[in-house]
């Protein structure tokens, strides 16, 4: 349980960015939390309101979107999007994948003013 | 010099900066960022890292749930390979000195690092030790991280080397309930193989289960107590690190 502090640190970076664009208010800011990122979409947006309050960000909407683990085949090329964590092409069942999407925890965007 | 980002290898002092394009709409405006959370713990554990390469010193990650048998594992590789290799070990826990006056009398040095409430060791905390505690002229750094199989996942050190702990008393299917620290290991050690006569425990599934979630992870099964297995996890110490 470390979502406190990741939202913390992410109202750092968020105010400090939001400062240098000479910004009065951000009215969102959206995020991608991948699968394998070790992050909990639940508990982030529990603990942002806490991580916010009474500072800078304390209206600020959090936007998550949630990237699945994806995997590109060494075998077959498919694109796929393994269930429970499994490394495993679902088109060909091969194990001999990369991994191309799941890993991040990354600010994308925010909204303003 | 750091390829990431230009600065003096070994410079301690952290920038943010990202890349960014603002689209205009009258008062409102979105800010295209991409840049990772993690961003400041990332630029550090790659300064240790680089510290650490420029030092020829081996550096590994320890990780697994509370108990999982780190520490006898280390006490066991000190007593084994500590007069061959000079090594050095960093080992977080919330609270007591319990774990390094276990590894204080043995050949090579240890320090312990209290997290307080931080539930995993984060770059930072390395960071404070290199040049210091770590000096510069050790062959291998083993890092202990805190007994938890969630938070350390997400947070790099500087290490080369990942390894998760999965000790034969906390049943198989382990690596499925915690598969993102489970995947991010290129070791698992599966721990107290002594016990697997006392408990309705199945080495086959446990393999299984791994292979799901991590199909190039090196599994090494061993029995710190008894020595069982503990050849190729120093082998792989001396030969393979
Ligand atoms: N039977 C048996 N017991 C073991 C073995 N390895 C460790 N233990 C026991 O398991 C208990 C926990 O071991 P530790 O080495 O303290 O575990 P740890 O992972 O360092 O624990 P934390 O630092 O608290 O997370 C101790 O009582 C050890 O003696 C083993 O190979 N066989
Ligand atoms: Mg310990
Ligand atoms: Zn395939």
């Amino acid at each position: 349980m470390h979502e406190l502090s990741l939202a913390q640190t992410l109202v750092e970076s968020v105010t400090a960015l939001a400062k240098k664009e000479n910004a009065t208010k951000v009215s969102s800011i959206t995020i991608s939390v991948g699968a394998l990122s070790g992050v909990s979409k639940d508990s982030l947006e529990f603990c942002f309101p806490m991580a916010t309050k009474d500072t800078f960000l304390a209206s600020t909407k959090i936007i998550i979107n949630e990237i699945p683990l994806t995997t590109v085949c060494s075998e077959c090329e498919a694109t796929t999007y393994p269930n429970n964590y499994y490394i495993l092409c679902q088109n060909c069942q091969s194990t001999n994948v990369r991994i191309t999407g799941g890993k991040e925890f990354s600010l994308v965007s925010m909204e303003v003013e | 010099m750091c390829e990431d980002c230009g600065c003096e290898e070994g410079n301690k002092k952290i920038y943010f900066d990202s890349l960014e394009n603002s689209v205009e709409n009258a008062s409102q405006k979105t800010i295209k960022i991409e840049t990772d959370i993690l961003d400041k713990n990332n630029h550090i554990a790659h300064h240790n890292s680089h510290w650490l390469q420029d030092r020829n010193i081996a550096t590994l990650n320890i990780m697994s749930s509370p108990g999982s048998g780190k520490t006898y594992l280390l006490e066991k590789t000190l007593d084994k390979l500590g007069h061959l290799k000079k090594i050095a070990v960093l080992i977080g826990d919330q609270q007591t000195d319990n774990d390094a006056k276990r590894l204080i009398l043995k050949e090579g040095k240890v320090k312990q690092i209290n997290t307080v409430s931080s539930c995993h060791l984060d770059a930072s905390m390395i960071q404070k030790e290199l040049g210091s505690f770590v000096d510069g002229s050790e062959n291998m750094l083993i890092i202990e991280n805190v007994g938890n199989l969630v938070c350390p996942a997400a947070f790099k050190l500087g290490e080369k080397i990942k390894i998760a702990l999965l000790s034969t008393t906390e049943g198989e299917d382990k690596p499925l309930k915690y598969p993102v620290l489970f995947h991010s290991a290129d070791v698992i050690i599966i721990t107290k193989t002594d016990l697997i006569p006392y408990l309705d425990w199945d080495l086959n599934k446990a393999y299984e289960y791994i292979k799901k979630i991590n199909p190039n992870a090196l599994i090494i099964p061993v029995s710190a107590k008894t020595g069982d297995g503990m050849t190729r996890w120093y082998d792989y110490l001396m030969n393979e690190v």
